[in-house]
């Protein structure tokens, strides 16, 4: 019996999987700025150095707005964020309502190829807090590749996708499916605990 | 302060024989308008055979028909000369050309790095004689001293205590006074510098130009100012290949060269660079033009090559290259990033600023942006792709959408009101005057949309935004 393994580093090292498992508390963590939704995720917030995915039926029913306060803590505390072939123009003005510091946000553009290179190199080099990607037909590979870089680089990568990939398996370490009407936040798949069953409500739009 | 003088007797015959093989063939430099040539330097050789400077062409053919004669170009001494003060510069950044035939540099802040006396002259020694230049070194107290004294020694240093006696048995003919001067001390007796120096200088001031007592005071050590070398502000080599390069694979070694080369440059300057140009000469086009401009000066030859080539690959060339050219005028001071001792950092890791840069060589200098706020109350016109200034937002007292269509689009899905109507009404001094009712509409799947519509109408809406 020389392969004894100590059941409680097993456990530590997280290669045993548990459902219900009490966080690791190592890597500072990435709250979401929703107490509601950080109270259900197991690292208390975005899974630090790792690939989440925000699936969404259509644009605009809140993908941004789930973002918004955890961009604003990085790029306050001057973590560079990219913003990798957004769909649309990111509108300064309500970006910058929102308390992100313009100062360190970049956005590149390219098309479906370029962005998954330019998403993968921004990840992988270190140099940012968080890099927002549209994949929309990426494969598990293309994918795989983002979460590896992710965890190279210590950043956090969010991928934007759509609702209909809710059903295919994916390397991302969270996946949140974001929905309108009223707006509220699922949790589909979270490494380390069960997914939830119940979504949790999101503030409505500040529009006035 | 410590100063080496470096003479070179015969510079301009070791600027031609360093390019030619070498051969016991004699050589001389001809130089004088045609219908009055004259030898103006010639090699060992030469010299063996009786042929000497000013001579006329028709007496040196005389004694040595044989001989290469190859016409003085000024041109070219200028340049060595150039290039024999860069070389200098690598040691030392106090290096003057104001001697005619010498390169005078001081050493005595160098002998740390490059250790003592002995081993540093040996080195300069070595590397001018690989450079092909024939040389007298000598290291005095002023420059002055060490160029007078390199008249007469060679391999000589002198202290300052002992700088007056070795100055004192200077011949007069050999202390660098003009032809005139050194005749009228020589007439008056006066064989040795010391003699001179111990005249009293009323009278020298008197009978002679000042220039001279000028010459005895700087030798003695009074501090004259010294017009010192600058290098070069402009950074420009071509690279020429026996034949036709037609794949972009081959151009990667010359490109290496040329970058590590204006890498070393801009590295001597203490600079970087920010933008040169690669120019590629082809045998029957025009010549094809790569700009490749950098967000920051930098001046590591492995990120200047990434970028180059990264550049160099996204362009089609006009044809097969025959020559590249890399030429960089723009060298702004180079600020090294700060980074801090005790932050953990990745190997392999980029800086921001490195990262933009490899982006853009890849998508183009457009495709990345950052994002800031103006002042304008035309939507399209609220914000900027630029990261210099971010001016705070006036107080928007309405609710703007996270995303913007670029292009607005007709609303064809089935909405209601929340908010509105936003009179938009600006610009009509630049002729794109904008007159619109915005509305935050939702559609029935929770979707909130940005619209506009006619002023005063409530439809059809435009598409412009989303609130997500």
């Amino acid at each position: 019996m020389g392969a004894v393994v100590a059941l409680d580093r097993l456990l530590a090292d997280r290669t045993v999987w548990r459902g219900n498992a009490p966080p690791r508390t190592e890597a500072p963590a990435q709250p979401t700025g929703f107490p509601a939704l950080d109270a259900v995720l197991p690292f208390g917030g975005w899974p630090p150095a790792s690939l989440s995915e925000v699936l969404t039926a259509c644009d605009g029913v809140g993908e941004l707005a789930l973002l918004w306060p955890t961009l604003a803590r990085l790029t306050a505390a001057r973590r560079p964020v990219v913003v990798v072939g957004p769909p649309y123009l990111p509108y300064a003005p309500a970006w910058h309502l929102a308390g992100v510091a313009l100062d360190h946000v970049a956005v590149v553009r390219a098309d479906e190829r370029g962005a998954l290179w330019a998403a993968e190199q921004c990840l992988r080099s270190s140099a940012c807090g968080a890099v927002l990607c549209w994949p929309a037909r990426a494969t598990d590979q293309a994918l795989r590749r983002l979460q590896v870089a992710s965890e190279t680089g210590q950043a956090l990568g969010i991928a934007f996708r759509p609702e209909r990939v809710a059903d295919n398996p994916s390397p991302a370490a969270l996946r949140l499916r974001v929905q309108g009407n009223p707006r509220r936040v699922q949790v589909l798949k979270c490494r380390g605990a069960n997914p939830p069953a119940h979504s949790i409500p999101l503030p409505p739009f500040a529009l006035s | 302060m410590r100063w080496a003088c470096i003479v070179f007797p015969h510079f301009a015959v070791d600027g031609v024989l360093r390019q030619r093989h070498p051969s016991a063939r004699p050589l001389a430099l001809l130089t004088g308008p045609a219908h009055k040539r004259t030898v103006h330097a010639v090699n060992d050789e030469a010299a063996a055979r009786g042929l000497k400077p000013g001579q006329s062409v028709q007496a040196a053919q005389a004694l040595a028909s044989d001989a290469e004669w190859v016409e003085f170009d000024a041109a070219a001494v200028a340049r060595d000369r150039e290039l024999l003060a860069a070389w200098a510069y690598a040691f030392s950044s106090h290096v003057s050309l104001v001697f005619d035939d010498a390169v005078v540099l001081e050493v005595g802040q160098s002998l740390g790095l490059f250790g003592p006396w002995p081993v540093f002259e040996r080195r300069l020694r070595q590397e001018l004689t690989d450079l092909g230049f024939r040389h007298r070194l000598v290291a005095a107290p002023n420059a002055w001293a060490a160029r007078t004294l390199a008249n007469v020694h060679d391999g000589v240093a002198v202290d300052a205590p002992h700088l007056a006696t070795a100055l004192g048995r200077v011949p007069v003919e050999a202390a660098g006074f003009d032809a005139n001067v050194a005749h009228a001390f020589a007439r008056m007796g006066l064989k040795r510098l010391a003699q001179v120096a111990a005249l009293p200088r009323d009278a020298v001031a008197r009978r002679f130009p000042p220039d001279v007592l000028a010459w005895v005071d700087a030798l003695r050590g009074r501090v004259v100012p010294l017009p010192l070398y600058q290098p070069p502000v402009v950074f420009d080599r071509r690279m020429e290949f026996d034949h036709e390069i037609e794949l972009s694979s081959g151009l990667v070694f010359p490109l290496r060269r040329l970058v590590r080369d204006l890498a070393a440059f801009v590295r001597a300057r203490d600079g970087g660079v920010q933008r040169f140009r690669l120019v590629f000469e082809h045998d029957r086009h025009a010549p094809t033009h790569l700009d490749v401009g950098l967000l920051a000066p930098e001046r590591d030859a492995v990120r200047l090559l990434d970028v180059a080539r990264h550049r160099l690959e996204r362009i089609e060339v006009n044809g097969p290259v025959r020559a590249v050219r890399l030429v960089a005028d723009d060298l702004p001071p180079f600020v090294p990033p700060s980074g801090d001792l005790f932050e953990p950092h990745a190997p392999g890791a980029l800086t921001f600023d490195q990262l933009r840069e490899r982006l853009r060589a890849r998508l183009g200098d457009a495709q990345v942006h950052g994002l800031a706020t103006d002042f304008d109350h035309r939507p399209e016109r609220a914000w900027r792709p630029g990261r210099e200034r971010n001016e705070p937002l006036a107080a928007l007292a309405e609710a703007r959408p996270g995303w913007l269509l670029e292009q607005p689009v007709p609303l064809r899905a089935r909405v209601h009101v929340l908010v509105g109507p936003e009179r938009v009404e600006s610009g009509w001094w630049d002729g794109d005057d904008v007159r619109r009712d915005y509305y935050i509409v939702e559609a029935d799947d929770g979707q909130v949309m940005w619209v506009y519509a006619a002023p005063g109408e409530r439809g059809p809406f435009m598409l412009h935004g989303y609130f997500a």
